[in-house]
């Protein structure tokens, strides 16, 4: 592996990303909403503080989710730690899917449509190296974002429930092993889906079509556990990690073995 | 000396299309060589198949001794392409465009800004090295892709169609360019459409038509294969007499085309009947003052392999 070639070619989408103003604002808006906006407007609900315990009806079963120290706190703190701590945590798998769909744009689809594809392919690096620069280039940005952002979150929460739930709580071991161990799964997802796709669709609308798709996948499980049909408990999130690296693993080297310039010059 | 470009056999299709179809030739080491040939004869592809970017269905190529289907990265180090449509990116600005450049043709860190400083300067792009690219003239755009391709000090360079779409000051700079690239003892492979700037550019051209080599040689050597001697065009400080023009008839192997004024045009495919044309114009009593044959421009050549082959 060429690592000074996947650098640059790393280096020169992010510049031309950062020219991008659409992108650079939808980027900066989401995330803003997710890890500042949401969390802010939960933690300032006029929940009552009530007497410990209660039950919480349809959602009981979540609260032996929770860490021991949270079951025995007010209906109003459980639901405040449920929606930040649990329902709303897998939404942030949206934002490395996000950054991907929209570096992935500059990738290979987004250099043919700026006709700039014919000469990066005669830089030298071997079929290998090139398609190795795109993936870096899509998955260390949307890796940092997802990291960045769950921080930002981590505080919010923190901040504004405090004095609900009685001390800084969050990240609960679920939600860590969702943006560390899902999340970068996700990323990879996102961006061997993208080159994939990109190598062989016409624009960039096709190729965002496979993040759309992906981000179904989200919403399901966002819903699906705010239904209660879908726990997501440790065990079960460990697991769809191991599936979705074990799908990654396939893409990538599905991608790579495809990954040809003659196919590519073919077709421009 | 081994050539620095070896054809042999090579072909590429696409689909039923036959985009190269067998061609086979040589570049020496420092040539200028053009290729010349209408839209789709298969000019761009045959550069893809020197660089690697483009796999041969049939025959074989050598680009400075590596075969570029085999060893493409390392058929690539050594050369350097302007594409057909300058691919710079319009985002970024010429000193980032040229940086990354420098970084993928792994020139040695420790001469990237030197490098990209010196193509900056040597190419008018200093003063607007930090703007972004997408503001700059068609003119800027190809020099600073000319400067892209020469980045990594390239010992082969292939430039398609340099000056399409420029304007005549333009195009000059890139000649100019070209001029240069030349006195560096580079070899170059130029694909125009402009007969002019391959006459005055290349050393020797080869003419490609749908796929194939039609013809191969320097201008001259093709005028001669190709088209019948040209004219000869003897003038005189007065029109001619009537005595004059009958004297030169009358040598062997001369025969007149013409007389307009004070010239008289005359077809003589051996100089030997020249000379002869010349004594007897003298003798007669023409005062004459030029005499000399026109050589064959390569448009005229080109226009004869198009009749040839269409
Ligand atoms: N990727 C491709 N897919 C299908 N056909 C192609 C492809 N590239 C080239 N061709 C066909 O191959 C032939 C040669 O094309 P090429 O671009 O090499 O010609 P050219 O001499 O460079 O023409 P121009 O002067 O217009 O640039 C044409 O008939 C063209 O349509
Ligand atoms: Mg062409």
């Amino acid at each position: 592996m060429n690592w000074r070639t996947v650098r640059a070619i790393a280096k020169k989408d992010l510049l031309e990303v950062r020219q991008n103003r659409i992108a650079i604002w939808s980027i900066l808006g989401v995330s803003a909403l997710f890890s500042v906006g949401i969390p802010l407007l939960i933690g300032l609900l006029p929940f009552d503080t009530g007497p410990s315990g209660g039950d919480l009806g349809p959602l009981e079963a979540l609260t032996a989710l929770m860490p021991a120290a949270h079951q025995d706190l007010p209906i109003g703190a459980r639901i405040v730690v449920l929606m930040l701590g649990y329902f709303l945590a897998p939404l942030f798998l949206m934002i490395p899917l996000m950054v991907t769909a929209i570096v992935g744009a500059e990738s290979f689809v987004g250099e043919r449509e700026r006709r700039t594809l014919e000469g990066l392919l005669y830089i030298p690096a071997d079929d290998l190296d090139l398609y190795a620069g795109k993936v870096v280039a899509g998955a260390v940005p949307a890796i940092l974002a997802t990291a960045l952002n769950f921080s930002a979150y981590a505080v919010v929460v923190n901040l504004v429930s405090a004095p609900l739930v009685g001390g800084f709580w969050f990240p609960t071991p679920t939600a860590l092993v969702l943006a560390a161990w899902i999340g970068p799964a996700i990323a990879l997802l996102g961006v061997s889906g993208s080159v994939l796709v990109s190598t062989r669709v016409e624009t960039f609308l096709e190729a965002n079509q496979l993040t759309g798709m992906l981000s179904m996948l989200i919403v399901a499980m966002v819903v699906g556990q705010g239904t209660g049909l879908l726990v997501l408990s440790l065990p079960v999130l460990l697991l769809f990690g191991i599936v979705i690296y074990a799908v990654d693993i396939v893409l990538v080297r599905l991608g790579a073995a495809l990954f040809s310039r003659d196919r590519l010059m073919a077709r421009a | 000396m081994t050539a620095a470009i070896a054809v042999d056999g090579l072909a590429r299709a696409f689909g039923p299309v036959q985009a190269v179809d067998g061609v086979s030739f040589q570049v020496e080491p420092g040539e200028v060589f053009g290729l010349l040939g209408p839209n789709g004869a298969g000019k761009t592809t045959l550069i893809r198949l020197l660089a690697g970017v483009l796999l041969p269905t049939a025959g074989s190529a050598r680009v400075l001794g590596l075969d570029p289907t085999r060893e493409g990265p390392a058929v690539r180090q050594r050369c350097g392409v302007l594409t057909e449509m300058p691919a710079v990116y319009e985002r970024l600005s010429a000193r980032q465009n040229l940086w990354f450049a420098a970084e993928v043709f792994d020139v040695p860190v420790p001469e990237v800004t030197r490098r990209v400083d010196h193509l900056l300067g040597e190419f008018g792009l200093g003063e607007r090295a930090d703007e972004p690219v997408g503001g700059f003239s068609k003119g800027m755009k190809q020099r600073l892709a000319i400067a892209r391709a020469l980045v990594h000090n390239p010992e082969v360079l292939f430039l398609d169609e340099p000056t399409a779409g420029l304007d005549p000051v333009a195009s000059r700079q890139v000649h100019d360019l070209v001029d240069t690239i030349r006195e560096e003892g580079r070899t170059v492979v130029l694909c125009t459409h402009r007969l002019v700037e391959a006459e005055a550019l290349c050393d020797r051209v080869g003419v490609l038509s749908r796929g194939r080599l039609a013809a191969l040689g320097t201008v001259r050597e093709l005028g001669e294969r190709l088209l019948a001697a040209s004219p000869v065009t003897l003038t005189f400080l007065e029109p001619p007499g009537e005595a004059v023009v009958r004297a030169i008839a009358g040598v062997r192997g001369v025969s007149i085309e013409g007389v307009l004024g004070r010239s008289i045009e005359i077809a003589a495919p051996e100089d030997e009947s020249i000379a002869g044309a010349i004594q007897v114009a003298v003798a007669t009593g023409g005062r004459l003052i030029a005499a000399g044959r026109r050589e064959h421009t390569l448009e005229e050549v080109y226009f004869a392999l198009q009749g040839d082959v269409t």
